[in-house]
C-alpha cells in the first residue's frame, strides 16, 4: 500500500488514485499487455510440459521399437472400451472448458460456473474410470516390471470389488460427505455464493463414483465376454505349445532380421545366447508368449503404461485444483470482457492434458 | 468463438475417436501405427486450432508452441537412431519373475508326460526353464 514502492516511473499508477481497473497489476501498462504476457508465459509452460512428456514417449518408442511383440501381447490386457469412453469424457470436458472461456469473455457468470462444474465433473469421472482400470490390473498382477506376475498361471478368482478400489475411494467418499454437508449448510444459511462453490464440488466428488460405476459395467461386460480366457490360457500351456504357433503367425509379417534382433531384446532363457543358431525349429527369434509374459517383457510395458497414464492422471488432478480456484473466483464475479486471462490460461493447460491423452489412447490401448 | 464451432469441433473429435477405434480392428500391419498416429494428429490439430484458439492467437505464441514439436522430433529421432545403431551390442539382463519360472517348470513337467504322444519333441518352452534353474 506504500507509495514509495512506485517511486520509479509509475507515478500515475500509485495505489492511492484508483484510476486503473482492480485486476490490473501495477507492472503492466494496460489489460492487453497483462493478458498477452500471461498468455506467452502459459504457452512457454506448455512447451516445457510437452518436452517433459516427450521423455516418456521416447521410452515408449524405444522399447516398442525393440520389442514389438511385447507391446502387441500386453495391449490385450488394456480395456479399449474403457479407454475410448475416457477419451470421450476428456473431449467433452475440453468442450465445456472452451465454452467456459467463452462465457468468461461474455461476462456470463452462471454459464462460467456451470461450464467449470461440468469440466470438473468430467475430470473426476475420468479418474473414476481410471481407478477401475488400475485396480483391476493390480488385482490380477499386471504391475510394473518389478512386481509383474506372469499371466499364464491361473489366478485366484476375485469376488466382488477390489480391495484396492476401496483404498482409492476413501478420499472421494470423504469429499462427497464433506462437500455434501457444506452444500446443505450453505443452502440452510442462504449463502448463495458459497452454495455455488459447494454444489459443483459435490457434483465433482459424486462424478468420481459415476465413473467408477460406469467403469465397473464396462469391466464386467469385458470379463463376461472373455470369461473363459484364463482357463484357456493355462490349458494352452499345459497341453503343449499352441501359444508358440500363435506368436509365430503374428510375426510372419516382420522381417527375419527384425525378429532375430527382437529375440535379443527378450531376456529369456537360451534365446539370448544362441541368437541366429537357436535350436527352435520355428521362425528363429520369434519369442513365445511365455517369454513375453514376464517381468522383463510385459512387465516393462506396464512400467511404461503406469508411468505415462499415472503422470497424466496427476496432471488431471492439478487441473482440477486450479479449476476449483477459478470456480471460487468466478462466483466472486472476477471475470469480464477485459479480464478473463486466468480462465483462458487454465483452458490452454486443460486442452494440453486432453491433447496428450489423444496420443496416449491409440498408442497404449489400440495396439494389435 | 461461436457455439456452433465449439460443438462442431467436439463432434468431429468424437467421430475421429470412433474412427481410430474402428481402424484398430482392421489388420493393416505396419500401416496401423502410422494411421492411428495420423488420426491422433488430426485430432490434436483440431484441439489446438479451435479449443486453444490458435487460429486467433499471436504468431509468436504459435511459433513458440510449435517449436516444441521440433525439439521432440530431434529428441525421439536421435534416441531411436542411437538405439538402432547399438542394438546388436547391448546386452540385456535376464529378469524372470518367480511365477514365470513356475510356469516353465510346469511346462517341462507336462512335456515329460506328453513326450510319448507328442510328435515334435524339441519344444521351445521346455528349454527356457532349465536356464532359470
Amino acid at each position: 500500500m506504500s507509495h514509495t514502492a512506485d517511486a520509479h516511473g509509475h507515478d500515475d499508477h500509485g495505489h492511492g488514485d484508483h484510476d486503473h481497473p482492480p485486476f490490473l497489476a501495477h507492472h503492466f501498462d494496460d489489460p492487453e499487455q497483462q493478458f498477452d504476457s500471461g498468455k506467452l508465459g502459459m504457452w512457454l509452460f506448455l512447451v516445457t510440459e510437452i518436452l517433459f512428456f516427450s521423455g516418456m514417449f521416447c521410452a515408449y518408442a524405444l522399447y516398442r521399437a525393440r520389442n514389438p511383440e511385447v507391446w502387441t501381447y500386453s495391449s490385450q490386457y488394456l480395456n479399449a472400451t474403457l479407454g475410448a469412453f475416457n477419451t470421450g469424457v476428456l473431449l467433452f470436458s475440453s468442450l465445456s472448458m472452451a465454452w467456459g472461456v467463452r462465457c468468461a469473455q461474455l461476462r456470463q457468470r452462471t454459464g462460467l460456473v456451470i461450464a467449470l462444474a461440468v469440466t470438473l465433473g468430467c475430470a473426476s469421472m475420468f479418474l473414476g474410470v481410471k481407478a477401475i482400470e488400475y485396480t483391476h490390473k493390480w488385482d490380477i498382477g499386471l504391475l510394473p516390471a518389478g512386481a509383474y506376475e506372469t499371466q499364464s498361471l491361473p489366478l485366484a478368482h476375485h469376488e466382488g470389488l477390489s480391495p484396492w478400489l476401496y483404498t482409492l475411494s476413501y478420499i472421494p467418499a470423504a469429499c462427497v460427505v464433506g462437500f455434501g454437508i457444506w452444500y446443505l449448510l450453505t443452502l440452510v444459511g442462504g449463502d448463495r455464493r458459497r452454495s455455488e462453490v459447494a454444489g459443483p464440488l459435490l457434483v465433482t466428488a459424486l462424478c468420481y463414483f459415476v465413473g467408477v460405476g460406469i467403469g465397473l459395467q464396462f469391466q464386467e461386460a469385458e470379463e463376461s465376454a472373455h470369461s473363459n480366457h484364463p482357463e484357456a490360457h493355462s490349458t494352452e500351456h499345459v497341453n503343449g505349445h499352441s501359444g508358440d504357433g500363435h506368436a509365430d503367425e503374428g510375426h510372419e509379417a516382420e522381417s527375419h532380421d527384425e525378429d532375430t534382433h527382437a529375440s535379443d531384446a527378450i531376456p529369456a532363457g537360451t534365446m539370448v545366447s544362441t541368437g541366429e543358431t537357436s535350436e527352435f525349429d520355428v521362425v528363429p527369434g520369434a519369442p513365445s508368449d511365455a517369454m513375453v509374459d514376464q517381468r522383463g517383457g510385459a512387465g516393462l510395458f506396464f512400467s511404461i503404461y503406469y508411468c505415462m497414464t499415472g503422470v497424466h492422471a496427476i496432471h488431471i488432478l492439478a487441473g482440477m485444483g486450479v479449476m476449483v480456484w477459478l470456480l471460487v473466483r468466478a462466483t466472486k464475479d472476477h471475470f469480464n470482457e477485459e479480464y478473463f486471462g486466468p480462465v483462458d490460461y487454465v483452458g490452454l493447460y486443460w486442452h494440453l492434458v486432453d491433447l496428450i491423452w489423444i496420443y496416449l489412447f491409440p498408442l497404449l490401448y489400440l495396439i494389435k | 468463438m461461436p457455439v456452433w464451432q465449439l460443438l462442431g469441433v467436439f463432434f468431429a473429435l468424437i467421430i475421429l475417436t470412433l474412427l481410430t477405434v474402428f481402424q484398430s480392428t482392421l489388420d493393416l500391419g505396419n500401416l496401423e501405427l502410422a494411421l492411428s498416429l495420423l488420426i491422433a494428429t488430426v485430432k490434436a490439430s483440431l484441439v489446438m486450432l479451435f479449443f486453444m484458439h490458435m487460429i486467433h492467437d499471436k504468431p509468436l505464441n504459435i511459433i513458440i508452441f510449435l517449436s516444441s514439436f521440433i525439439f521432440v522430433a530431434l529428441f525421439l529421432g536421435f534416441t531411436l537412431m542411437d538405439a538402432a545403431g547399438y542394438r546388436d551390442d547391448v546386452e540385456l539382463k535376464q529378469v524372470d519373475s518367480p511365477r514365470a519360472v513356475a510356469v516353465a517348470e510346469a511346462d517341462s513337467h507336462a512335456d515329460d508326460e506328453n513326450h510319448a504322444s507328442e510328435d515334435h519333441p524339441a519344444d521351445n518352452e521346455s528349454d527356457s526353464p532349465e536356464e532359470g534353474e
